[in-house]
């Protein structure tokens, strides 16, 4: 038995992916910027591709701007916000303690160029509202960045609410909707969002393979010099292979988006109640403003890598924001943001489910954390000192 | 690649010595939960020999591993060999450990030395106060 609830970090690609590729390989494999027939032909189809991703956010096809994924994305548009707001004598730059690393270490770059970042503190249920950012906006403001929904924690932020307030200040707003685009509606113009992240490998398309969404009207900045593809904004032949398997995914997920999200927050609904049964744990971020897909705990006494290792040997796969599971000596600067200590950081654990994921899975999932949990806390210290009240629970 | 070797897998899946001695002649307990890992390790000794030795760890998959080996080496040991344990025996006995895995080998050993240092000190046993690195000289987490 095998169960992939590691869905943030990548999906399985979907049959109407594979197929929407496969002729691109095969048969249509000329460079959309050769002047035959081959070229012409695939030169139709990347026109036809940015059309259908532009449909789903709500967009003009002129304003998407293909890229190699959500971090190529991200880093253009953060740098071409900075590039604009420089011209104008504004070098300051809203976000949050949470956003993605793409987000995060482009600011810090931003930052050793002069520029100051206030990152607004998250709450505790991991989410910021649009309050805090209309008070942190101030006349050199340049651009406000805030993630559409976590990846570590599934909170969905307020975006439409954000944009409304930086639209009435006049302030560029970009969303890294990497977890976003897919599994929850996206209108650009009614939410106001000017720039907008995308990544195809989290909706079941390919990876190496995302787009930016830019307002009509925002001079981008290029990353990548070169020729004049994607209108001079991103040198490189066009991975059109990748472009038609990320426009199908992401047409078929959005066509059934509601379908989708009633299917899996139910499975979600499920299997937090199960994980709520061990003692000692806890939910990490609001229930309600939450991907339909995810599901992350804290347990106390416990530590994530441990967790994940035997969860695999019973044929979950599943990821934790324990430092031991990424290479740091901090654990996840999400959950430290929403005010988790360390020690109970480390004993994170997130699941994240989709569309294939099953009842009986969710079933099993619940099953094999609660005992593999049992069995680890039989071994730690930690969990002793806790349970013969030499030491104090942090989570009850 | 795995991230480990099949001899930590072992060592992590079946733990050798996990519990609790009651009454054990020394306790020595390292790490921090601040930084992830917390090594706790009881040893029984009998005329200058570890006759029985058990851990508790709470920490990754290879502060487990490090745990179980070193606890099998210095089982049935006489003191001196015990006190003699390096880290490098420990990881080199599992294997090998990936390089920021390496301090788990350390808390081993130092877990083992804490508790042969409370084993000399609750016996009035004199010691040379050297051999025993304090947790923080190690530098693995900034606290």
């Amino acid at each position: 038995m095998k169960i992939y609830a590691d869905n943030a970090a990548t999906t399985k690609m979907s049959r109407t992916a594979i197929d929407a590729m496969l002729p691109y390989m095969e048969e249509i494999y000329g460079n959309p910027s050769s002047l035959h027939s081959v070229g012409q032909q695939a030169n139709e189809a990347l026109a036809d591709a940015r059309k259908r991703v532009a449909a789903c956010l709500g967009c003009e096809a002129r304003e998407i701007v293909f890229t190699s994924g959500g971090s190529e994305a991200d880093n253009q548009a953060l740098l071409s916000a900075a590039r604009i707001g420089e011209k104008q004598g504004k070098k300051h730059i809203i976000s949050t303690a949470f956003e993605h690393h793409a987000v995060l270490h482009s600011l810090n770059r931003l930052e050793k160029e002069g520029f100051e970042v206030t990152l607004l503190p998250v709450h505790e249920n991991g989410l910021v509202t649009a309050d805090q950012v209309r008070e942190a906006i101030r006349p050199d403001t340049c651009l406000v960045t805030v993630m559409y929904a976590n990846n570590e924690i599934g909170t969905i932020q307020p975006i439409g609410e954000i944009g409304a307030v930086c639209r009435e200040k006049g302030v560029l707003f970009h969303t890294d909707a990497v977890q976003a685009a897919g599994h929850l509606h996206i209108d650009v113009n009614a939410q106001n969002i000017d720039m907008l992240s995308l990544s195809a490998h989290k909706f079941h398309g390919p990876k190496g393979v995302g787009a930016l969404y830019v307002k009509r009207g925002i001079r981008l900045t290029n990353l990548i010099e070169g020729g004049a593809q994607e209108q001079g904004r991103r040198a490189g032949t066009e991975n059109i292979p990748a472009i038609m398997g990320m426009a199908a995914a992401l047409e078929e997920a959005c066509d059934h988006i509601d379908e989708n999200a009633a299917k899996v927050s139910a499975l979600r609904d499920r299997l937090i109640a199960g994980l709520s049964e061990i003692p000692h744990g806890v939910l990490n971020g609001d229930a309600v403003h939450r991907l339909p897909g995810n599901v992350n705990f804290c347990f106390e006494g416990i530590e994530g890598e441990s967790l994940l290792l035997l969860l695999d040997d019973k044929g979950v796969c599943a990821s934790s924001g324990s430092a031991c599971t990424s290479g740091s000596l901090d654990p996840s600067h999400v959950l430290l943001a929403i005010g988790r200590p360390h020690e109970i950081a480390h004993g994170s654990l997130r699941l994240t489910l989709s569309e294939e994921t099953t009842a009986e899975d969710v079933e099993h999932m619940i099953r094999a954390v609660s005992d593999v949990v049992s069995y680890l806390r039989g071994m730690s210290p930690v969990w002793r000192d806790l349970v013969n009240g030499k030491n104090q629970f942090v989570i009850q | 690649m795995a991230l480990y070797s099949d001899k930590v897998m072992d060592h992590f899946r079946n733990p050798r010595n996990v519990g609790v001695i009651e009454n054990a002649d020394g306790v020595g307990e390292v790490g921090n939960a601040k930084c992830g890992d917390i090594m706790k390790i009881y040893l029984k000794i009998d005329n200058d020999t570890i006759t029985d030795v058990k851990f508790e760890t709470f920490g990754c998959g290879s502060a487990i591993a490090s745990s179980s080996m070193a606890t099998e080496m210095i089982k049935g040991k006489p003191v001196s060999e015990a006190m003699a344990l390096t880290n490098r025996a420990v990881a080199e006995a599992l294997d090998g450990l990936p390089a920021h895995k390496l301090h788990c080998s350390v808390l081993a050993e130092e877990a083992i030395k804490a508790a042969l240092k409370d084993y000399y000190d609750k016996n009035g046993i004199a010691y040379d106060e050297s051999q025993f690195p304090d947790c923080a000289s190690c530098g693995h987490c900034d606290l």
